[in-house]
């Protein structure tokens, strides 16, 4: 299997201070107690992040918007990661990058 | 089966550039609640919509066509839609609720006002400047265009002299007290939520209500904003039994309606589950946002009955 990296993703991606992908544990609460049990959590989408698999995350769309942004995994993230925010930056990201919305 | 994400999302995002709302709404159906309150114009201190409780029949109308558009073979025509709607409002043509179900929603704007007036608050409201905060369009990432319509709310604001906001849906709430802050520059402007100012003023009850209501928390208002304690002491105080479902004050669980725009069959699915919370908590329940109580109300039918907060506290604080 070929993965395509691009390691400047996470950089990309960093457009606040609010975007912390990279204090995730990977200890998987917030994929326990996911109302929605979305194919695809949290925390596998940001290591895709921070390992620049970007093409992985272009193919989670539906994963990345269903996300409730409800904040009930970041409320019990032992980590204090900024789950709903971090969600919230890759929609801006596929926003852009796949689906052309011009901001402004 | 849903349709194309990218498409809806770029509706939704040109329709808040170009019409100053993610589903455009006639001045007169926006501003319908202010008839009869002889409300002032502008002011320090302003009762703000934010257009969501009236939005709510609409996005309904809007969901139900996509649900049905969805499985058929126009679904696959919902780009060339997002091009016609730069031109013509489309979206407004999809969703046409009755005058019962605007009526419904145009209440709790009403009720909030006269529950304020009783508090002894001083208000004006901003009738057609009173605009959508962008909470939709924020919460699917369309940060360049939510930007872009907060420049025009905190315009208007300046333009009426307005210092003080008083909100009454979540979203509007978090969108204006947490999000402009960081958005805009020398945005200084106080927001409350209607349940905070009624709280902190005591109130005491002109009618004594009584029964069991179970409350389901915003996801908003509790973990975004930290506002749990309110809504149960005013309720409490009218003389209801307050009972906690299963998940509730900051462990609530959300209605799925944030995702009803995009994914309407998973939104219904996540609102059975939180209903069943509900009801074995208690046979009526409270809610204070509009998106949960149409999600929860509709995935509940005749099972038990639903109210928004604002119903209870006007019979008890304002009848």
């Amino acid at each position: 299997m070929t993965v395509l990296v691009n390691p400047a993703l996470a950089a990309e991606l960093e457009r606040s201070d609010e975007f912390n992908a990279d204090a995730c544990m990977n200890c998987g609460v917030c994929s326990a107690i996911c109302p929605m049990g979305v194919d695809v959590q949290p925390r596998v989408l940001f290591r895709y992040v921070l390992l620049g698999m970007e093409e992985r995350v272009t193919a989670e769309i539906e994963p990345v918007f269903s996300c409730l942004l409800c904040k009930m995994c970041e409320e019990n993230c032992p980590s204090g990661v900024h789950i709903a925010e971090n969600v919230r930056t890759l929609r801006h990201h596929l926003n852009r990058t796949v689906f052309g919305l011009k901001e402004g | 089966m849903s349709l194309p994400t990218g498409d809806v999302i770029g509706i939704l995002a040109d329709n808040l550039r170009l019409r100053k709302s993610v589903l455009p709404l006639p001045t007169r159906v926006a501003t319908k609640w202010t008839e009869g309150l002889d409300l002032p114009r502008g002011g320090e201190t302003v009762l703000y919509t934010g257009m969501m409780y009236q939005l709510i029949p609409y996005i309904e109308g809007l969901v139900k066509a996509e649900l049905k558009f969805g499985d058929s073979w126009l679904a696959r025509y919902t780009g060339l839609g997002r091009k016609v709607n730069r031109v013509v409002n489309i979206s407004a043509f999809m969703a046409r609720p009755s005058a019962a179900e605007r009526a419904l929603y145009n209440q709790v704007p009403i009720d909030v006002a006269h529950l304020l007036r009783r508090a002894g608050v001083q208000f004006g409201a901003l009738y057609e400047d009173d605009l959508y905060s962008g909470a939709l369009a924020y919460d699917l990432g369309a940060d360049g265009v939510v930007a872009e319509h907060a420049r025009r709310v905190q315009v208007v604001f300046k333009k009426h002299g307005v210092q003080r906001v008083i909100t009454i849906d979540p979203h509007t709430t978090t969108m204006l007290r947490s999000v402009y802050p960081k958005v805009l520059d020398g945005y200084d402007v106080e927001v409350r939520s209607y349940l905070e100012v009624l709280a902190e003023k005591g109130m005491t009850p002109s009618a004594r209500l009584s029964g069991e209501v179970a409350v389901h928390d915003s996801c908003v208002f509790a973990r975004y904003e930290g506002l749990v304690d309110e809504p149960r002491e005013l309720l409490a105080a009218a003389g209801l039994t307050v009972c906690d479902p299963e998940n509730s004050g900051r462990q609530t669980w959300c209605c799925g309606g944030p995702v009803e725009s995009l994914y309407p069959a998973k939104a219904a699915a996540n609102a059975e589950k939180r209903v069943a919370q509900l009801r074995a908590a208690a046979p009526d329940a409270v809610t204070m946002c509009p998106m949960c109580f149409v999600n929860l109300s509709g995935a509940a039918g005749e099972t038990m009955r639903f109210k928004d907060i604002s119903q209870y506290l006007r019979e008890a604080y304002a009848s």
